[in-house]
């Protein structure tokens, strides 16, 4: 279990850092390493070089407005998780990061980092996309914004193009009249989700107008679903747009079992978040 | 007088080590010496192969291999196949494979060839680079495969049938012919595997010079190691030294030996004149070391009104891999310790031990008794719902009751001695186990709970455990002129706590200070003669040795010390290292009677002075009388008729979720009865480990092969160890302590007990608290909801 060999490079500016991701087809980028290390020790992955970020300057920020919460390319899940001023702007930011791995893992491991390794069971790509959020990349070529919308193409598989690191993402503020909540189910504390489950509501008065929920683990890309025009059965309408299968850890069944379980809880639960605001 | 040491709750001493991360473990070892090589091993990608061709002309390119190994570079004993370590009359087509594969592979991980270069990086490399052609063979996967034998894992044994062994005592058939009540259940245990923090390793460093070879092994056996490294290699057994240094956990997988890298590295070293070191990983020691657990049963009882049992009649079949190293251990562990503390007054079992294209299954930690608990368990919870009895009294019908003992069971052992129970008090375990966890209280706990829509369950199981198996374990006590007493026992230690609890037994037995005394294991140069730990057996075996080593080096220093003292040995007492004469100021610390024990002709020290030829003895008398020996030591060995028996009794409280079908424990509670303790924080540090174990066997372990025999969970990603977050916050433990009339100390074995009946009181609690059958484990939620659904009342569900 030790990697195959690699170069590795330390760079101290980001100009150096995307020069040499755009001069080496097969490098990789290191962040916090808690997805890329374990697959390099099991020969999952063999890049010809690692550009190690870590020594990059001014990117470990949270910073917050009324826009929102923007989240730089080193800043830790434990960095983001302990902002008060993030939980503020947008609460559901920290309900799911708390569900992220472990306190050891979100030491290291970084938001920004989980966003782009793109992997459908993980908490944040899930969060960004529901929020509809976007991550800032920059290459040789220039930087540009990539909505969440247009982030994830695949299992493991994001829209960035090999020569683009991820710099900052964002994630939009709860606006005044809306709510969010977040639930998991794993089969050990911190495991990865057999599924999970956001939402996002808005109220006009004490209706409902607006219900979005986002999907971890029941598909091969994190899905975000539209219920507002179907909130009798929200997770009926969820599960139309889910592809739940069956792993060693669960039944495509009890995913979806999970599904109708979870949905009217959390969307509850956002409900009620969303009148404790307007009351505040 | 010094406090007695014995039963009392002494911390550990090794911790202050072991936390600081001060332990040293066989990687740790030459990690700065620049000669150390190292190995890394071609496994097998698939689970049943016929290999064709080894290609490694590519691999002495890479720069930094030094050397490679396939079968064909095998001479000699190391040509031929791994010992069959524990042979049977009935283990009729036992097969071992080789230390690297000759012509076929039979599992996933199997062996093929072994590379050794300048660190393991290159050496995994170099594996990378070897090229092999197999012819692929239809794999036997799961007990169903290997008993539908429509293919063979071994072309030469029918049936996949290694063994078939039976054993009566009465007439069981009979006796449920004729019995009022029968029920007949199917029961299934999966696949696990010990899974300690540290895996496999072993170092070699062969000295040209002395021709001497040392070795370094993780093992629970440094003296079976060191037997089959010199028969293997064709050395003589003086020439090799083998050492077990700290090891980070056992649980039974490293009894096996010798692993082909505990041949191969020696082999290495020796070769190449450089040490060799091999540190499995933790992918590795999944498809590569051992697993166990996997059994079916059927099960066939006759009962009377009372829920006596008049007849039992098991059949099992029992998955023991690819191949068998270790013999039928685990199977004859399941069929005859599944009695746990019953006694059905007629009672045959017949199993099958089968091959599978799979990890070779040895034992661990519990060694084939949770299965046998699970089934005798489940089989006791069958009989009371039918009878609408409560559980704890079909369970009282059916003990063997304390004035019964020594109770025969009409039964051969796994040691191949009779099953005899030596001692124990079953009623008065199940009162403190059901006081303890509040049995008679629990159906006003239930209608609570139900009353806040949350659903709970009860369970017991109660096990018996053969502990202290044989043959022998030896010591050796030296007291050394300054005082300090050092001891060695030749078994191992893999975190248990020995040097705290043997120091317990000098301590008391001698005389010393606890302090002065330090305990060596596992080290073949300070004691050739042992066996291992393994089988609940070190403090039976060794501590047993130990306590009678020291008595006689005590009474050797009374001997010295009443001549000394001018006064009668029967007047005398050591405490804390001081022989005194009782009532008088008159004493002789015993390291000056170590002076004494040993005649000089040359002084070192101070106090060595007093022992020269012009300072002491007899001038008439050869200085060392003839029946006697210099020194101040003792040596003894302990060797019992058979086992002693502990046994104990588990209850858990359960939490099933109505909607999620999630498990949650709500308490644990823990009746042990070992005999004497020789020191209770130590026993409830082994029952919290046990119980701990249990929990991932019981709710979250599983090993996931696929049809091909590949295994989908090689790792602590998916192979679902149980967290400190998943087990019991507390366990409530409660002890009883029955005394082994069969050694010096009264005691009796501790260390696998916490994860015997987990499989069973799970299974109990979990069908009480959702009212249908649980004859699987272990049990995930998405496998309580799909059982939810098949006994769903079909009106309820439309």
């Amino acid at each position: 279990m030790k990697p195959a060999p690699f170069a590795y490079l330390r760079p101290s500016t980001l100009e150096e850092a995307l020069a040499a991701l755009a001069g080496e087809q097969g490098a990789k980028v290191l962040a916090g390493g808690q997805s890329l290390v374990p697959l390099l020790s099991m020969r999952l992955a063999a890049p010809s070089m690692l550009i190690d970020i870590n020594a990059l300057p001014d990117l470990g920020h949270v910073t917050c407005d009324e826009a929102g919460v923007r989240v730089g390319a080193l800043a830790r899940h434990a960095h983001v998780l302990a902002s008060t001023e993030a939980a503020a702007a947008q609460p559901l930011v920290a309900m799911a990061l708390a569900n992220v791995a472990h306190p050891t893992i979100r030491n290291r491991g970084t938001t920004v980092g989980s966003i782009v390794h793109a992997d459908a069971a993980a908490e944040m790509p899930m969060v960004l996309r529901l929020l509809e959020g976007s991550v800032d990349v920059a290459s040789v070529r220039g930087r540009r914004t990539i909505p969440a919308a247009e982030l994830f193409a695949g299992p493991l598989e994001s829209t960035l193009a090999h020569d683009e690191i991820a710099v900052e993402a964002f994630f939009p503020a709860l606006a005044p009249r809306a709510g969010v909540a977040f639930q998991e189910i794993s089969r050990r504390h911190g495991d990865y989700a057999l599924v999970g489950v956001a939402a996002l509501v808005e109220l006009e008065g004490d209706e409902v107008v607006r219900a979005r929920l986002g999907y971890l683990s029941v598909s091969d890309v994190p899905v975000v679903v539209d219920v507002s025009g179907s909130l009798a059965d929200p997770a009926g309408a969820a599960l139309a747009e889910l592809e739940p299968v069956d792993d060693i850890h669960a039944t495509a069944d009890y995913r979806a079992h999970l599904v109708r379980v979870l949905t009217p809880r959390v969307l509850a639960a956002a409900t009620d978040h969303a009148r404790q605001r307007m009351n505040a | 007088m010094t406090t007695k040491l014995f039963g009392t709750k002494v911390a550990r001493v090794e911790d202050q080590r072991f936390l600081r991360g001060q332990g040293r473990y066989v990687d740790d070892l030459l990690h700065d010496d620049p000669r150390l090589l190292h190995a890394a091993v071609l496994r097998s990608p698939h689970a049943h192969a016929r290999i064709t061709d080894i290609d490694v002309s590519d691999v002495l390119d890479v720069e930094g291999v030094v050397a490679v190994w396939t079968h064909d570079d095998l001479t000699d004993a190391m040509a031929e196949p791994l010992p069959l370590l524990i042979p049977h009359p009935t283990l009729t087509h036992g097969r071992t494979q080789y230390a690297l594969a000759k012509d076929e592979v039979n599992h996933v991980g199997e062996a093929i060839a072994f590379v050794v270069a300048v660190d393991r990086y290159v050496a995994e490399d170099a594996v990378a680079r070897i090229r092999v052609t197999y012819e692929h063979l239809e794999p036997v996967v799961g007990i169903d495969a290997a008993r539908a034998a429509t293919r063979l894992v071994h072309d030469d044994v029918p049936g996949n049938v290694g063994a078939r062994m039976e054993q009566e005592n009465g007439d069981a058939r009979a006796a449920i012919a004729d019995a009022p009540h029968t029920l007949v259940l199917d029961l299934d245990i999966e696949r696990s595997a010990c899974t300690p923090m540290e895996g496999r390793g072993t170092v070699a460093r062969w000295d040209p010079d002395t021709s001497r070879l040392t070795v370094w092994s993780s093992t629970q056996t440094s003296t079976g190691v060191r037997g089959c490294v010199a028969a293997k290699l064709g050395l003589d057994l003086a020439k090799v030294d083998v050492i077990t240094p700290d090891v980070g956990g056992g649980f039974g997988v490293k009894v096996v030996h010798p692993w082909p890298e505990e041949l191969l590295v020696p082999l290495a070293a020796k070769t190449l004149g450089r040490p060799v070191k091999f540190t499995e990983d933790r992918r590795e020691h999944f498809i590569s070391s051992a697993h166990e657990r996997a059994q079916q049963h059927h099960v066939e009882v006759g009962f009377d009104d009372a829920g006596r049992v008049l007849g039992l009649n098991v059949e099992f079949w029992h998955d023991h891999g690819a191949y068998t190293p270790y013999g039928l251990i685990v199977p004859i562990i399941t069929s005859t310790q599944l009695l746990g503390p019953y006694k059905p007054l007629n009672y045959r079992v017949v199993f099958e031990s089968l091959y599978t294209n799979t990890v070779i299954v040895t034992p661990y930690r519990g060694a084939g008794r949770p299965q046998g608990c699970f089934v005798m368990e489940r089989t006791m919870d069958a009989i009371a719902a039918y009878l609408g009895k409560d559980r704890t009294e079909v369970r009282s019908a059916n003990f063997i009751q304390p004035d019964e003992f020594p109770y025969e069971h009409g039964l051969i052992f796994q040691d191949g001695r009779e099953l005899t129970y030596d001692s124990g008090d079953y009623p008065a375990s199940l009162e403190k186990l059901k006081a303890l966890v509040g049995w008679d209280d629990f159906e006003d706990f239930r209608a609570e709970m139900a009353a806040q829509g949350r659903r709970v369950g009860i369970g017991l199981a109660c096990y018996v455990e053969g502990t202290g198996v044989g043959p022998y374990e030896g010591a050796h006590v030296h007291v050394e002129t300054s005082g300090k007493v050092k001891v060695a026992t030749g078994l191992t230690t893999q975190g248990q706590g020995h040097q705290t609890a043997f120091a317990q037994i000098v301590a008391d037995t001698l005389g010393v200070r606890f302090e002065d005394v330090e305990i060596t294991t596992g080290d073949t140069r300070k004691m050739p003669y042992a066996v291992g730990t393994f089988a609940s057996r070190a403090a039976v075996m060794s501590g047993s040795a130990i306590h009678l080593a020291a008595l006689r080096a005590k009474e050797k220093a009374l001997r010295i010390a009443a001549e000394a003292l001018e006064a009668a040995e029967e007047d005398l007492e050591i405490v804390d290292g001081v022989v005194s004469v009782r009532g008088t100021d008159a004493s002789i610390d015993l390291g000056t009677v170590a002076v004494l024990s040993n005649p000089l002709r040359y002084a070192f020290d101070e106090a060595s002075k007093a022992a020269t030829q012009f300072s002491v003895g007899d001038p008439g008398k050869p200085p060392v009388a003839e029946d006697d020996e210099p020194g101040l030591e003792g040596k003894d060995f302990y060797s019992p008729p058979r086992s002693t028996f502990a046994n104990g009794m588990h209850a858990v409280i359960v939490e099933t979720d109505p909607d999620t079908a999630e498990i949650t424990i709500l308490k644990y509670a823990v009746v042990h009865d070992c005999g004497h303790l020789i020191n209770p924080m130590i026993v409830e540090g082994q029952i919290h480990g046990g119980v701990a174990q249990g929990v991932g066997g019981a709710l979250y372990e599983r090993m996931a092969y696929d049809e091909s025999g590949q295994l989908l969970n090689a790792s602590f990603m998916d192979f679902l160890m149980p967290y400190a977050s998943e087990v019991p916050t507390s366990i409530d433990i409660d002890h009883l302590e029955t005394p082994s009339p069969l050694n010096p100390l009264g005691i009796k074995g501790a260390g696998e007990a916490g994860v015997i009946p987990s499989a069973a009181v799970f299974a109990a609690a979990i069908e009480d608290a959702e009212g249908f059958p649980i004859t699987a484990m272990p049990i995930s939620p998405s496998e309580l909801y799909a059982l939810r659904l098949s006994h769903a009342d079909p009106e309820e569900t439309s």
